[in-house]
């Protein structure tokens, strides 16, 4: 029987009085690459810094391979996260540094490795993203998909048991974004990693996710395999899925009726 | 009350909480400190970014500060024919009081706003939280070396300044307006002394980098993530090191004798 890498019980986040996230039950096996999917806006990023440990919760527990997340002090949640890589949605290198050295700063920090051993890893890593040349390049000189690659060779490099990734495939070009979904599922499978993706992108995560869970209205709203998820009559999954614009999902932020804004309230 | 309390807010408590937040965030930077290999190194770096790439402009100005004080003073000194006397007026001006303050001010200028533009858009852009979620510190590994650097750098760099003003002060003095060599420099040696007057401006200048570096990393750290607030943030640093140092230089005059 394989076991859960993340196990979310009956979570629920506040900011101030807005309900971000409500009653979310998640479970993400070993090994697998799991998506989140919904509407921009609906909590998802939220989701992310709650699993890493960024965010703290206002209900439920977020268990990752056994350990509660949210009772972590500092100390444990580094230790923590250290055995995990994440991949935010802008790639997040570190300006000042080269491509090299921001591959190999998670080893230099965590790992007591020989300089030689260092340049072999990071070398094998961007080669496995196919910019082992761009090794001596600063990241303004890196168009936004490679950037993205780098990132990815970065937040792999320390061979984590866990990858988060926060929209990876936004703003890419199709060429790009086919290179980095197989890039993902070889180095989840490769590596026997497990992999929780962060997007809206459907047609992609057909492709890429073993198992979805949809979130509409602060809620998850559905869940299955890509396949059971197109035959799923619930309203908001069938609206997210197939893009339709009627539908549970507003399309205006809340807000209080159109004359009272237009003609005043008396 | 409530109408009392409001009114008192932003005068008071408001400064008063930022005050016990900076205090909090220099002991969250001290109890990081370490005599590692890394940290030593990244220092140096910061030293060589922060301090070095300021030094021309702190020679040139301390350059021209001693010249404007020996102008000033030798036009005043001359009549009552005290001219003799513009080499003590120099290095007491330039040893306890301008020295340190214009070093600071000009380093809060030059290099606390680039600290503060330089911590505020990594937060702006992803780096600081990325290197969180990476398990590394971002107050050791971005903040806490800028800060020792800024720290470090400002008394030698008061030093070059105050080198820098008793040249161009006899420069103007013995080369421009005939003064003695051997009175401009003998009167400032009889009337400098090593503790109340030398050492003062040490003291300050301990404490002014202190100021300028932790209001810098601060207002870097805190910066509201966008391009007004990092720009915010930039103006902030110099306008709060500004004040701070004033503050504490009225306060360190008072207080040591």
């Amino acid at each position: 029987m394989v076991s859960n890498a993340i196990k979310i019980k009956g979570l629920g986040f506040k900011r101030g009085s807005k309900t971000i996230l409500e009653d979310i039950n998640i479970e993400v096996p070993e090994g697998s690459m799991v998506a989140i999917m919904g509407p921009s806006g609906v909590g998802k990023t939220t989701l992310l810094q709650l699993i890493s440990g960024q965010l703290m919760p206002n209900a439920g527990t977020i268990e990752v391979y056994g350990q509660c997340v949210s009772t972590m002090r500092h100390r444990a949640l580094y230790k923590f996260r250290s055995n995990l890589g994440v991949l935010l949605q802008n790639g997040a290198l570190f300006t000042d540094l080269s491509v090299y050295e921001n591959v190999a700063i998670p080893l230099r920090e965590h790992a007591d490795l020989p300089e030689v051993l260092i340049r072999r890893l990071v070398l094998s890593k961007l080669h496995s993203v196919g910019l082992r040349r761009a090794v001596g390049l600063m990241p303004s000189e890196l168009s936004g998909g490679m950037a993205r690659r780098v990132a990815l060779a970065r937040a792999v490099v320390l061979d984590p048991k866990l990858v988060l990734y926060d929209e990876p495939l936004t703003g890419l070009d199709p060429i790009t974004v086919s290179t980095l979904i197989r890039l993902m599922r070889d180095t989840n499978d490769a590596l026997n990693m497990t992999s929780l993706i962060v997007t809206h992108d459907v047609d992609e995560m057909q492709k890429l996710a073993d198992y979805c869970y949809i979130m509409a209205g602060s809620r998850i709203v559905g869940e299955g395999t890509p396949e059971e998820l197109l035959r799923d009559e619930n309203e908001s999954v069938k609206q997210f899925v197939n893009g339709l614009v009627d539908g549970p999902v507003p399309f205006h932020y809340e807000a209080t009726e159109l004359h009272e804004d237009y003609l005043g309230q008396g | 009350m409530q109408a009392v309390i409001s009114f008192m807010e932003p005068l008071f408590v408001a400064p008063i909480r930022r005050f016990g937040r900076g205090f909090l965030f220099l002991i969250r930077l001290l109890v990081r400190i370490r005599c590692s290999y890394r940290q030593i190194s990244a220092v140096l770096t910061q030293i060589h970014s922060i301090g070095t790439r300021s030094l021309l402009l702190i020679m040139v100005s301390g350059f021209f500060v001693g010249m404007v004080l020996s102008l000033q003073g030798y036009r005043e000194l001359a009549q009552f024919g005290a001219t003799d006397a513009v080499g003590a007026i120099l290095g007491l001006s330039l040893f306890r009081e301008l020295g340190p303050v214009l070093t600071a001010l000009l380093f809060a200028g030059r290099a606390g706003t680039s600290i503060t533009a330089e911590i505020g858009l990594m937060k702006a852009t992803d780096q600081l939280m990325a290197m969180d979620l990476m398990a590394i510190d971002p107050l050791t590994r971005v903040v806490l070396p800028r800060f020792m650097a800024g720290v470090l750098s400002l008394p030698v760099l008061t030093a070059v300044f105050n080198m820098m003003g008793l040249i161009g002060g006899s420069f103007y003095a013995v080369n421009i307006m005939g003064v003695d060599s051997g009175i401009f420099w003998g009167n400032m040696q009889a009337h400098i002394d090593l503790h109340a007057d030398f050492m003062v401006g040490v003291y300050k200048s301990v404490m002014f980098g202190l100021l300028v570096s932790l209001t810098a990393v601060y207002t870097g750290f805190y910066a509201v993530p966008t391009g007004s607030g990092v720009g915010r943030a930039t103006t902030q640093t110099v306008v709060v090191s500004a004040v701070l140092m004033l503050v504490f230089d009225f306060i360190m005059t008072s207080l040591i004798k």
